[in-house]
């Protein structure tokens, strides 16, 4: 058995395995911590930020930082929660999210965090840059608009030799994500499906499918992203 | 002690958002017990006849005209709302913004699959029509915008809470449910 540690989340009384990232030791203790670009069992690319937590009082990514024996952990913090707020208003100018046009609408994790912290308006000026969809492949759209970088598809969605289908061209400014036409061309419903799933926004989508959820019945129509995690520790 | 006084306006938007005001249903009737209302489509008001307290904005600014208007609002409101993605983000008449306005015309008047018409390419440029501008923008990046209620559109008993709050200086407490993008 792995060895275990002992840590507080907001005066919370945890237990963890020694090695696991804060937010998964988290998320077992019944204490979400909002995430966009991690998950479960990945390697974590700690590129979005949305999950800063104060750990022992400096201001960390809870998807890379391990858990250690005796940390104190600040997540529901006033501080902590304006942070996240403004990162997902960030997300929301730097991109192009026209919502009500948007497949993902009520499935969508950036969205649904938009909702948990009712940002009413970004504060930040929108940027309206010009990104361009590849509709060039049988299965999927990329709609490059709504992609904000967490880099999910590029490290889960390969094929059966390993290779990766997706991949970031550029840095800065310039950076887009793109797909290998020619992988792409093989991909089979259940890969577009997942490609689909694991993109927290609107920009992987497949084709021919969409908009097949009544409004109200979609995921965070009525529930609260991360309430399920909340809920099944009470 | 007379009532509150509101007016409303829909610049580039669809009048969804006043669709969804009329969605009160009959809370209407309570409304008008509440407020009056001044120069808005509601009661085909069409220019300000007095100060008012509340000024509700609906749509984007995508030409001059819309720029006027909302200027005019915040000079004769004490208080403006934003109702609705286009007014608070451009919404959907933003998905132009990016790409050259040159570009959007030729393709709506010259290019366009139902414009075959148009052979001697005619772009319309009679002066009475209101300058389209480069973009569209949000109305707070115009004018200091005091509430904002998103949704597409806003839900009814969102609009409904926030004005009641606002007349009676009741706290609001908004739902989760009522709070959506779309
Ligand atoms: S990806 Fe999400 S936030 Fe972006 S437009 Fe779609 S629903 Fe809205
Ligand atoms: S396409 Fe989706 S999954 Fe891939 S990097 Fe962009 S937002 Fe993330």
């Amino acid at each position: 058995m792995s060895e275990t540690v002992k840590f507080t989340i907001d005066g919370k009384e945890c237990i963890g395995k020694k090695g696991q990232y804060i937010v998964d030791a988290a998320a077992e203790n019944g204490v979400y911590i909002p995430v966009l670009c991690h998950m479960k069992d990945v390697i974590p690319a700690g590129s979005c930020r949305v999950c800063t937590v104060k750990a022992n009082g400096r201001n960390m990514a809870a998807c890379t930082s391990p858990v250690e024996e005796g940390m104190s952990i600040e997540n529901n913090t006033a501080e902590l929660l304006d942070i996240r707020k403004a990162i997902v208003e960030m997300l929301f100018v730097e991109g192009n999210h026209f919502c009500p046009a948007c497949e993902k609408s009520g499935n969508c994790d950036l969205q649904a965090l938009g909702y948990k912290y009712q940002m009413m308006v970004p504060r930040f000026p929108y940027v309206f840059e010009r990104r361009n969809i590849d509709a060039t492949t049988p299965k999927i759209f990329l709609e490059r608009n709504r992609c904000i970088f967490c880099k999910r598809c590029v490290r889960m969605i390969k094929d059966a030799e390993g290779r990766s289908i997706f991949a970031f061209k550029g840095r800065g400014e310039t950076l887009e994500i793109n797909i290998d036409h020619k992988l792409a061309a093989n991909m089979t419903d259940e890969m577009a499906q997942l490609a689909m799933d694991i993109c927290p926004v609107g920009a992987i989508l497949r084709k021919e499918v969409g908009f097949n959820e009544a409004i109200g019945t979609r995921k965070y129509d009525k529930k609260v992203i991360g309430s399920d995690i909340e809920n099944n520790h009470q | 002690m007379s009532k509150p006084i509101i007016a409303t306006t829909s610049l580039a938007g669809c009048f969804g958002c006043h669709m969804s005001i009329l969605d009160i249903d009959d809370r209407i009737l309570q409304l008008i017990e509440l407020v009056e209302f001044n120069k808005s489509p509601i009661d085909d008001i069409k220019t300000f006849t007095k100060q008012c307290d509340i000024g509700i904005i609906e749509g984007g600014c995508c030409n001059s005209e819309n720029v006027h208007v909302l200027k005019e609002f915040r000079k004769n409101c004490k208080i403006l709302i934003s109702l609705g993605e286009c007014a608070i983000m451009g919404g959907l008449p933003a998905m132009r913004n990016g790409i050259p306005v040159k570009e959007c015309l030729e393709e709506a008047y010259w290019g366009g699959p139902t414009v075959g018409l148009n052979t001697e390419k005619i772009m319309p440029n009679d002066p009475e029509l209101p300058m389209i501008l480069d973009k569209v923008y949000p109305c707070h990046e115009i004018v200091k915008i005091d509430y904002y209620l998103p949704g597409c559109a806003p839900r009814a008993d969102l609009i409904w809470a926030a004005v009641v709050a606002l007349v009676t200086g009741d706290e609001l407490n908004i739902p989760y449910e009522l709070v959506k993008f779309d």
